[in-house]
């Protein structure tokens, strides 16, 4: 399941559950790697807080964390419906809709996505929002990286999408059509709540996967925290500090993420248990 | 496929197969089979494995669409283009080898599901009915527990009760027990006789010749897609006249 094209950095399946308050059963099980990183946060702390020279990128590229933020926010939000939409495409008998949804997926899957980020805003976002009948100027850059994401994401989504409802023994859509449940029953009662648990990890590692691939988005001139920190880099020539800090911010942001959805999923695999 | 199929004089009937077909591919699964199931009857079924029962009774509610041949439910013809499936399928439980219980819902919401949806009924009402069933088949305390901690028998029992909280006209059970341990299948051939002993329809495929002879009325041998031969139980196990039925039985009760 999931996309074998890109790798996250940080595998949220991967990670230990994080144990910070005690009852570390053995040394071995302890997260050192935690401490590791919470040392890179307190020493470049220490630098922004000490030196100009690390305070001035932190206040430039800290004015783009929300932009980073609700692009992630938007994107993922649609992201997830089409995903969705076209997963169930995918499986559909009907052969325009599993076509239209097999060309989407194939399409987005054959293309670098920085090309992408380029075709959808300038290529894909005017002629449509003209077809809509918008003005397409109208349209943000900020909107269009926000539907370049949300278009990407979604073909990705989709595959993970229909590996759930695939992963679903058949035995459970017997048992509800023999029920008399319709078949849209079937696959809103039965079998989705089943696939959102299996597919949980991975549509968490993409959202972190996306969430540092709003810094590609800064191509179209979207001031988020990349962008920032490239424009204050090239203009005071602080490269090394610009780019340290603008590392912790993605880090900080991608591990937060992670133990959140770690905790999620324990709270799910719990609940699911009775 | 049957489209100019006459309906059989309205009789005691629930379920009429009538020259069924069944192809996988080039495999023969089903070989012109026809069988007549009587109101209130128990009606059993037996043979080796790939002889294609549970093919056979996967048929009479269309999990399987015959290849050819017909299916009656309580006068619905059941494999004709018009017919509703949904509204078939409400009347016909079924049981199947692996439960096939909902594992994100509680047993009594197991129960529940179908009623609300299919039934239309209110949530207190399915409610109530949800543990009227769990109480006809012993477990009223495991409604609130998930599958995976209910044991193969406690499990197969609420599947029982939830085709049961339908209110079906006949039930349809494809090897009930032969997912379970030893030490359990007695509580679920229980449930079964009782259900047999009010004068529940049943289409059971099995092996267990004990419950065959208790609560048959029929005995039906299977091989190779056909029907070998059949009738009341206590006949076919003394004096079966098909060699192949004598073979078969020597064969799993001998042991």
């Amino acid at each position: 399941m999931g996309t074998p094209m890109r790798s996250s950095l940080i595998d949220p399946a991967a990670i230990p559950p994080p144990d910070l308050g005690g009852k570390v059963r053995n040394w071995r099980d302890f997260p050192y790697w935690l401490l590791g990183m919470a040392a890179i946060f307190g020493w470049i702390g220490y630098l922004i807080y000490t030196q100009s020279r690390y305070e001035r990128p932190y206040e430039v590229i800290r004015e783009g964390l929300s932009t980073t933020i609700y692009a992630t926010a938007y994107a993922f939000a649609f992201a997830l419906i089409l995903g969705l939409i076209a997963a169930l495409g995918r499986i559909s008998r009907n052969v325009v809709a599993r076509n239209i949804a097999t060309f989407y997926i194939e399409f987005i899957r054959g293309v670098p996505m920085l090309v992408l980020i380029f075709t959808i805003a300038y290529a894909v976002v005017p002629p449509a929002a003209d077809l809509l009948g918008f003005d397409n100027s109208s349209v943000t850059f900020f909107w269009r990286a926000v539907i370049a994401l949300a278009l990407i994401y979604g073909a990705y989504l989709a595959e993970v999408f229909r590996a759930g409802i695939e992963s679903v023994p058949r035995g459970q859509v017997e048992a509800g059509r023999s029920l008399g449940m319709s078949h849209f029953q079937t696959l809103t009662r039965i079998t989705i709540p089943q696939a959102i648990r299996t597919v949980t990890p991975a549509v968490g590692n993409d959202l972190i996967a996306m969430l540092k691939d709003t810094s590609l988005i800064s191509v179209l001139g979207v001031r988020e925290m990349t962008r920032r920190g490239n424009s204050y880099a090239a203009q005071s020539f602080e490269y090394r500090p610009t780019y340290v800090v603008l590392t912790m911010f993605y880090l900080a942001l991608t591990l937060a993420l992670s133990l959140l959805l770690s905790w999620y999923r324990r709270r799910l695999g719990v609940e699911s248990r009775g | 496929m049957g489209s100019k199929a006459p309906l059989p004089a309205p009789g005691p009937e629930m379920v009429i197969l009538e020259d069924l077909y069944k192809y996988f591919g080039k495999v023969k699964a089903v070989d012109g089979v026809s069988l007549r199931v009587k109101t209130g009857q128990v009606v059993v079924v037996v043979g080796p494995s790939g002889s294609g029962k549970s093919t056979v009774l996967r048929c009479i509610n269309l999990l399987e669409t015959p290849s050819a041949g017909n299916v009656w439910v309580d006068g619905m013809h059941v494999n004709a283009k018009t017919t509703d499936l949904n509204m078939v399928r409400k009347e016909v439980g079924m049981v199947f080898q692996s439960f096939n219980l909902f594992p994100h819902l509680t047993a009594l919401k197991n129960v529940m599901l179908a009623q609300r949806l299919v039934r239309g009924r209110s949530k207190t009402e399915a409610k109530e009915i949800a543990f009227a069933q769990l109480m006809r088949v012993g477990i009223p305390e495991k409604a609130d527990v998930y599958p995976r901690h209910l044991s193969g028998g406690q499990q197969q029992r609420v599947a029982i009760a939830r085709s049961l909280a339908m209110n079906p006209r006949v039930m349809l059970f494809d090897e009930p027990t032969s997912a379970l341990d030893p030490e359990v299948i007695t509580e679920v051939l229980d449930v079964m006789l009782k259900l047999a002993s009010e004068g529940m329809t049943m289409v059971v495929v099995t092996h267990e010749m004990g419950f065959a002879r208790r609560a048959g009325n029929q005995l039906v041998m299977m091989d190779e897609g056909r029907i070998v031969e059949q009738g009341p139980p206590s006949e076919l196990f003394d004096n079966a006249k098909e060699e192949r039925t004598r073979a078969f039985f020597a064969k799993i009760l001998s042991h």
